[in-house]
C-alpha cells in the first residue's frame, strides 16, 4: 500500500473465502429458461440467498436517535426471521458486520442475536472491514458453508452514527486508570490535583484513516480530480440517484425494507434520505472538503446514516430441503475484473450492477477507470480496460448517495437488491461491487436463482 | 513540381517567423494565456539568459494579445518550477557593475510582471527558489501544490549573496519585516502548507493519485486546471487580491509601522547576525541593508541598494568560496565510479553504537532492507531505541507521519547473531576501533556472507588495508568513514585501498549518495584525509593550552576565524581519548610533523577520566540539562605539569599557527595523491570538519590567501616552533609561482 494513494478502488480486492472441493451431491434444479449457462461448477457446493431484509435508512440524528447499535440489529434479525419464518434453532452461525463500535457492545452480533431471541448455543461474532464489513459478514458465511461447517447463516450490518463513542483524552484516561490503583487518600488526592484544563479535551472517533491521515471526503475529491471527474458529473449522478430512489420507493420496489417499531416513537418504514433536487439547487452547494477549488460537495456524497441489514444465506441443498424458494447464487471472488474473468463472464453478460456509491466522484473515478485501457495495464496488469458498466442497468433503484449509507449494513443491501432486481427484471447474472477504507474493496457474483 | 513549390512555401514561412522558441511558450485556453517554461537542456529550470529573454518575449505577445485577459505561469518540468537563477550567469561577470546591471534587469522585467495589467498567476510545483521566488512573488497570485517536492526559499545568502531581483523589497511586505528577515537571512526552504500560512502563496492544491494519467503528469494538469480558474476569478472579480486582514495582522502592520521599532528589529537582527557570523560573512549585513533602504527610504532607494548590494557581494572572496562549496557538493553528489553491477537491497550492520545506529537509521528510510547486529541486548535496544527517536522526531516535526515511521521501522531487524546475512549484500562494521577485534569481526563476518557482498569498514584512522589483511578477499574491502552524528553531518569519506575493485567502491558510494551523503573518495593511509587534516591542527591546540592559553580563549579564536566549533570543545566532542589515540598512532606514522604537542597532556586526562563530554569532563565540565559550561578546573594540574614557557604570540599569531597546520597537511594529501583533487579536499574540510565555509576550504583559501603569505608565516613558526611547521613542498610550488591555483 502506498501513502496518500486516492481513496480505494473497487478494483484493489480482499481475498475471499476460496471454494474448496465439496462432496455435495450437484443438485438439477438449475433449469434454465434463458440462454446463458450457469455458473454452477461440478464439486463445488452451490449457495443461495434466500432472503435479505433491512430497517429503514434513516439520517443520523432523527427517528432513531434513542437507540443503541444492536437495537437496529435487533430489528433487521426480527424481520428476517418473521419474514422467513425461519425457526430460531435452524441456524448454525450469526456474522454482522459494523464500522464504528459501541464499546458496551463490541461483540455487536452477540447483543443482537440473543436480543432477537436466537438461541444461545448460536455462535455469532462481529467483523469489520470499513464500508464493506457486511460483504465481509456474508463471504464469511458462504466461506464457512464452502468448508462444510455449517448450512445456515444468517450475516447482516449495523451502523448507528447518531451516537459515537468519544473518549477522555489519553491523559485523562491514564490519571483515572492510575487512580484505580491508588491505594491511600493522600495519592488520589494528588492524581486528581495533577488534573489540568488539557486532560479534559475529548477524544472524537477518528474521521481521517489512521495510516493516511486522510479524511474520505477528502481523498474522494483528490480521486475525482484525478480522474478527471468534474463537479457537473458528481452532481448529475447524484441526482439520477436520488431520482431512481424516489421512483423505486414510490413503485415499492424496495421490498426489502421491513417496517419497524422505534421504542418511543413511530413506525418507520420507508427510507428517509431520499431527496430529489435540481442540479441548479445542487450546483449551489460549497465544497465540502478540499476549499475552494474541489468538486466533493455535501449533495454528492452519501450521508451519515443509521440503519441495518440481514440476509439469510444457505446451502442450496439446505434450503430446499427446508423447502425454501431461494432468490439467487452467491459467487463471491474478487474485484470487478478479476470476478468476471473467474466466473468466464464479460461486462456485457451483467444484467444487474449494483454499485456502492459512496461519492459521486468515486463512483464516476471507478467507472472511468474500468474504462480506461491507460489505467488497466498501468495498474492492474492487464492487457485492455474491463469496460464500464452500462448506465440502463445501474444502481436502477437508488444507491447509497440516496438511501444511505450506514457503514456497516450496506454490502447486505446490495446483494439483497441484486437479488430483488434480478427477480423483477429477469436477468441471470448481477454483480456487487464495493470500495473501503484503506485502499480496499469487494466484488461478488450474483446469479439469479431459477424460478 | 509539388514537392518544390511546398518547399518553397515553408522557406517563405522561415524567412518570416521568428526563430522557434525552446525554454518558454504560451497556448490560449479560453482567455486564459498558459505560460508553460521548460529547460531542455536540465533537469531544472533556472533563469538563464535564454529563459529570460523568451519569457520577455512571451509576455510582450501575451500583453499585446487582446484575446488573453489573463495569465498563469508554470512548468512543465513534474519536479521543479524555478530552481533559481542562473550561477554561472553571475559568475561569467568581471566587476561589481557588470552584477548590478544583471540584478537591474531582473528588477526591470519582475517591476513590468508587477504592474502588468492582465493578471499572472504563478502556479508552483516544486522547487521555486532564489530568482524563481521573486519571479512567483512578482506575480498577482500564487498556488502551489502540497507535494513534498514543493519548496520556496531564498537561499542566495547561502551563496554570499542576496535575492538581487526585488526580493529585499517585495518580501517584507508580503510576509512582513520579521518574517522577511528570517527567510533571507537562514535561506532555508518553506513549505507549502507553511508559505500558505505565512502568505506567500494565496492557494494550495493537493498532488494526485493514480488516474487515467500517471500522477505527476495528471497533478501538474490538475494545478493548471485550478490556477486557471484563479486567474478567471481575478478578472472577473469573484477573488479579490487586496486580502481582507486579520487582527493580528493590523496590529502587526501598526507595530511595524511605527520607526522606533523598525529600528529596534534592525539592531537586534544586525546584533543577532554579528553573534552568529563574527562579521566574517558580508551577505546578511547587506541583506538588512538593503531591506532597511527600502523601508526607510522609499522603493528607489531599495531597489538601487538591493542592485548594488547586489554587485559588491557577487564580487566578495566569501561569495565566491560558498560558491565553490555548492559546486563542489553537486560533483560529489554524483558517481564518478559508474553503476555498481548490483544494487544493495539489504545491508547489514555491525555494532548498534552511536554510529551504528546512525548509518542504520540514514539507511532505513531509504527502501533498504537493514539488520542493526550488536553483541548485547542493552547495546542492541540502546541502537534500536536511537533509531526510533531519530524518525520520531521528524513525526514531532511533521515532516513525516507517525504512519510512515513505523512503515519505515518495518524494515529495520534488530538482531544479535548472523541469521539472514547470507543475503546481506553490503556489511558495514561500526564495532571499537580496535585492529583486533575488527580482525575477528571481518572472519566472522566472512563466514557467513554470500560472495558478492561487501565488506565497509567505519574507522577514523585505523588504515583500511590492515582491517583488510585479515580479509579472503580484499577486493571487497573498503572503508566508509562517517562523521558523528551520522544523521546530521553530510559528510561520508570513502577509503580504497590498493586491492579495493572498482565495483565495490561504485556500491559504496551509491549507498552513501542513497544515505543522503556527500562523498569524498580518497587513498588509504593512516588517518586517510580528515582525520589526518585535524590531527596536527588539535596538536598545535595542546600546545596552545601547554602555553596556558585558557580553552575558552582558544575556542574564541578558533569560532573568529570561521569555525564552527572551537578546537577544546572539539577535542570533548570527538572524544579526549579518541585524539589521544589518534596523536599517538598518527604521531608514530608521521613523525615530528604531528608534534608540537605533547600526546602525554591527553593521555593524562584520559587517565583521569576527563574523556570529553562523553564522560561529563574534558577540557570543559558538562552539566546535564545545562548549556552553558565551565572550565574544567582539574585540568590545570596536567597543564602545569606539561607547562610550556610562551613565545610572545598575537591572537591572529594563534589563529594561522592552527590553520597553516590543517592546510599543509591537506596540500600534503593532495600532493601524496590520497585526495583525487582540491574540489573533495574542500568539501572533505568543511562538510566534515567545520573548516570555514566562508573560506571555501583549505585549497580555495592557499588560492584567495596567497601561498606566498602562508609560506612566509609558516616558515616564520617554524623558527620558533620547529619543523612540524615545515610547509610541503607542493605549497611551495604554489607560492613560488603565484599563477599556480589549485582552483581555476
Amino acid at each position: 500500500m502506498k501513502w496518500g494513494q486516492p481513496l480505494s478502488l473497487t478494483l484493489i480486492v480482499f481475498s475471499t473465502a476460496t471454494r474448496s472441493l465439496s462432496t455435495s451431491v450437484q443438485l438439477h434444479a438449475q433449469v434454465q429458461t434463458k440462454s446463458k449457462k450457469t455458473l454452477a461448477k461440478p464439486g463445488v457446493k452451490n449457495i443461495v440467498l434466500v432472503e435479505g431484509v433491512r430497517t429503514p435508512f434513516l439520517l443520523s440524528g432523527t427517528t432513531y436517535a434513542d437507540l443503541m447499535p444492536h437495537d437496529l440489529a435487533r430489528a433487521a434479525l426480527q424481520g428476517l426471521l418473521h419474514k422467513t419464518s425461519l425457526p430460531k434453532d435452524a441456524v448454525d452461525y450469526i456474522i454482522y458486520g459494523t464500522v464504528i463500535q459501541e464499546v458496551k457492545t463490541s461483540n455487536v452480533a452477540r447483543e443482537a442475536s440473543l436480543g432477537a431471541g436466537f438461541s444461545d448455543k448460536i455462535p455469532s461474532h462481529t467483523v469489520t472491514m470499513a464500508c464493506i464489513s457486511s460483504n465481509v459478514a456474508m463471504t464469511t458465511g458462504v466461506g464457512l458453508i464452502t468448508a462444510g461447517q455449517c448450512d445456515t447463516i444468517v450475516a447482516g450490518g449495523v451502523e448507528f452514527m447518531s451516537d459515537v463513542p468519544i473518549r477522555h483524552s489519553r491523559k485523562m484516561r491514564k490519571t483515572m486508570l492510575a487512580l484505580n490503583r491508588a491505594k491511600t487518600l493522600g495519592q488520589r488526592l494528588s492524581l486528581i490535583g495533577s488534573i489540568r484544563m488539557a486532560h479534559l479535551t475529548p477524544e472524537l472517533p477518528a474521521v481521517a484513516e489512521f495510516s493516511t491521515a486522510e479524511t474520505m471526503g477528502h481523498s474522494a475529491d483528490r480521486l475525482a480530480a484525478a480522474f478527471g471527474v468534474t463537479r457537473l458529473e458528481q452532481d448529475e449522478f447524484a441526482l439520477r440517484s436520488h431520482t431512481l430512489a424516489k421512483q423505486a420507493q414510490d413503485a415499492g420496489l424496495l421490498s426489502d425494507v421491513i417496517s419497524f417499531k422505534v421504542p418511543g416513537r413511530d413506525t418507520v418504514a420507508k427510507d428517509n434520505g431520499i431527496r430529489p433536487s435540481s442540479m441548479e439547487q445542487l450546483a449551489k452547494l460549497k465544497p465540502a472538503f478540499i476549499k475552494p477549488h474541489g468538486t466533493v460537495t455535501a449533495a454528492n456524497s452519501s450521508f451519515l446514516t443509521d440503519g441495518a441489514s440481514a440476509v439469510l444465506i444457505m446451502s442450496e441443498e439446505k434450503a430446499l430441503a427446508m423447502g425454501y424458494k431461494p432468490k439467487a447464487y452467491l459467487r463471491p471472488a474478487y474485484g470487478t475484473p478479476k470476478v468476471l474473468a473467474r466466473a468466464g463472464l464479460t461486462m456485457d453478460d451483467i444484467d444487474v450492477f449494483e454499485f456502492h456509491e459512496a461519492f459521486a466522484g468515486q463512483i464516476m473515478a471507478n467507472l472511468k477507470a474500468l474504462d480506461s485501457d491507460w489505467f488497466a495495464q498501468t495498474y492492474m496488469g492487464r492487457k485492455a480496460k474491463v469496460g464500464a458498466p452500462a448506465m440502463e442497468k445501474f444502481n436502477l433503484w437508488g444507491g447509497s448517495l440516496s438511501l444511505g449509507h450506514p457503514f456497516g449494513a450496506t454490502g447486505c443491501r446490495l446483494v439483497t437488491t441484486v437479488a430483488h432486481r434480478l427477480l423483477k427484471e429477469g436477468g441471470q447474472y448481477g454483480l456487487v461491487a464495493a470500495c473501503a477504507a484503506g485502499g480496499q474493496g469487494h466484488a461478488m457474483v450474483i446469479e439469479a436463482y431459477p424460478q | 513540381k509539388c514537392p518544390s513549390h511546398h518547399e518553397s512555401v515553408i522557406n517563405t514561412k522561415w524567412e518570416f517567423s521568428p526563430p522557434a522558441r525552446t525554454h518558454v511558450n504560451y497556448e490560449v485556453k479560453e482567455d486564459v494565456a498558459v505560460i508553460r517554461m521548460n529547460d531542455p537542456t536540465s533537469k531544472v529550470n533556472t533563469l538563464s539568459v535564454q529563459m529570460q529573454n523568451e519569457m520577455i518575449e512571451v509576455f510582450n505577445e501575451v500583453l499585446a494579445n487582446d484575446a488573453v485577459q489573463s495569465a498563469v505561469l508554470i512548468s512543465s518540468k513534474p519536479g521543479c518550477f524555478i530552481a533559481g537563477a542562473d550561477i554561472n550567469m553571475i559568475q561569467a561577470c568581471n566587476t561589481s557593475e557588470e552584477v548590478t546591471k544583471l540584478s537591474q534587469e531582473g528588477q526591470k522585467m519582475f517591476a513590468r510582471i508587477e504592474k502588468s495589467p492582465k493578471p499572472i498567476v504563478a502556479a508552483i510545483n516544486g522547487p521555486c527558489l532564489g530568482g524563481g521566488l521573486e519571479f512567483a512573488i512578482a506575480c498577482q497570485y500564487r498556488v502551489a501544490t502540497k507535494s513534498k517536492k514543493t519548496v520556496l526559499g531564498t537561499p542566495e545568502v547561502m551563496l554570499g549573496l542576496l535575492p538581487g531581483a526585488g526580493g529585499t523589497q517585495r518580501l517584507p511586505k508580503m510576509v512582513g519585516i520579521p518574517g522577511a528577515f528570517d527567510m533571507m537571512l537562514t535561506g532555508r526552504n518553506i513549505r507549502a502548507d507553511k508559505a500558505k500560512k505565512m502568505g506567500l502563496v494565496h492557494q494550495l492544491v493537493d498532488p494526485l493519485g493514480p488516474g487515467l494519467k500517471s500522477p505527476e503528469e495528471r497533478t501538474i494538469e490538475y494545478l493548471e486546471e485550478v490556477a486557471i480558474q484563479c486567474a478567471k476569478g481575478i478578472v472577473n472579480k469573484k477573488i479579490s487580491l487586496t486580502k481582507e486582514k486579520g487582527m493580528m495582522q493590523k496590529v502587526q502592520d501598526y507595530v511595524m509601522g511605527i520607526e522606533f521599532v523598525r529600528q529596534q528589529i534592525y539592531k537586534t537582527v544586525t546584533a543577532k547576525v554579528m553573534k552568529m557570523s563574527k562579521g566574517l560573512y558580508p551577505a546578511p549585513l547587506k541583506i538588512i541593508e538593503s531591506v532597511k533602504a527600502g523601508l526607510e527610504q522609499g522603493p528607489d532607494s531599495g531597489y538601487l541598494a538591493e542592485a548594488q548590494n547586489f554587485g559588491k557581494l557577487a564580487m566578495t572572496s566569501e561569495s565566491n568560496a560558498l560558491i565553490g562549496l555548492y559546486h563542489g557538493q553537486v560533483a560529489c553528489k554524483k558517481n564518478r565510479f559508474g553503476v555498481p553491477e548490483r544494487p544493495v537491497k539489504n545491508l547489514a550492520i555491525l555494532g548498534a553504537g552511536l554510529m551504528g545506529a546512525g548509518i542504520a537509521q540514514v539507511t532505513v528510510d531509504k527502501g533498504i532492507h537493514t539488520v542493526l547486529k550488536d553483541t548485547t541486548v542493552e547495546g542492541l535496544s540502546r541502537g534500536q531505541q536511537q533509531v526510533y527517536k531519530g524518525l520520531n522526531d521528524k513525526t514531532k516535526k511533521k515532516t513525516i507521519t507517525s504512519f510512515e515511521r513505523d512503515f519505515t521501522l518495518a524494515s529495520l531487524t534488530g538482531q544479535l547473531d548472523y541469521s539472514g546475512f547470507e543475503k546481506a549484500d553490503m556489511v558495514i562494521e561500526a564495532v571499537f576501533e580496535d585492529l583486533n577485534i575488527k580482525h575477528r569481526v571481518i572472519k566472522e563476518v566472512e563466514a557467513v556472507i554470500p560472495p558478492h557482498c561487501i565488506f565497509a569498514t567505519n574507522t577514523s584512522a585505523l588504515p583500511i588495508k590492515d582491517i583488510a589483511a585479515a580479509s579472503i578477499r580484499p577486493e571487497k574491502v573498503i572503508g566508509m568513514h562517517y562523521f558523528s552524528p551520522v544523521d546530521k553531518m553530510q559528510l561520508l569519506e570513502i577509503i580504497t585501498t590498493d586491492k579495493t575493485s572498482k565495483d565495490t567502491t561504485a556500491s559504496a558510494v551509491a549507498v552513501g549518495l542513497k544515505q543522503g551523503k556527500v562523498i569524498i573518495v580518497v587513498g588509504d593511509g593512516p588517518g586517510f584525509y580528515t582525520t589526518r587534516c585535524l590531527a596536527p591542527m588539535l596538536a598545535e591546540a595542546v600546545r596552545l593550552l601547554q602555553e596556558g592559553v585558557d580553552p575558552k580563549k582558544l575556542d574564541a579564536l578558533t569560532t573568529g576565524f570561521g569555525f564552527p566549533v572551537g578546537a577544546a570543545t572539539l577535542a570533548d566532542e570527538v572524544g579526549i581519548d579518541v585524539a589521544a589515540h589518534v596523536a599517538e598512532d598518527l604521531g608514530k606514522a608521521f613523525g615530528s610533523r604531528f608534534g608540537g604537542g605533547n600526546v602525554e597532556v591527553l593521555k593524562t586526562m584520559v587517565e583521569k577520566g576527563f574523556k570529553g563530554r562523553k564522560s561529563g569532563k574534558g577540557c570543559y565540565v558538562y552539566t546535564p540539562g545545562l548549556k552553558s559550561k565551565d572550565v574544567n578546573p582539574d585540568i590545570e594540574d596536567v597543564l602545569e605539569k606539561y607547562k610550556l614557557t610562551p613565545n610572545p604570540s598575537s591572537d591572529s599569531d594563534v589563529q594561522y599557527r592552527l590553520v597553516s597546520r590543517f592546510v599543509n597537511e591537506a596540500v600534503m594529501c593532495l600532493q601524496e595523491g590520497i585526495l583525487n583533487g582540491p574540489v573533495e579536499g574542500d568539501i572533505g574540510a568543511v562538510f566534515g570538519l567545520g573548516f570555514p565555509p566562508c573560506l571555501g576550504g583549505p585549497f580555495r583559501f592557499v588560492d584567495t590567501f596567497g601561498a606566498n603569505k602562508l609560506v612566509e608565516k609558516m616558515k616564520r613558526y617554524e623558527e620558533v616552533y620547529g619543523n612540524h611547521f615545515t610547509p610541503c613542498q607542493l605549497l611551495l610550488d604554489h607560492a613560488k609561482d603565484s599563477s599556480k591555483r589549485f582552483h581555476k
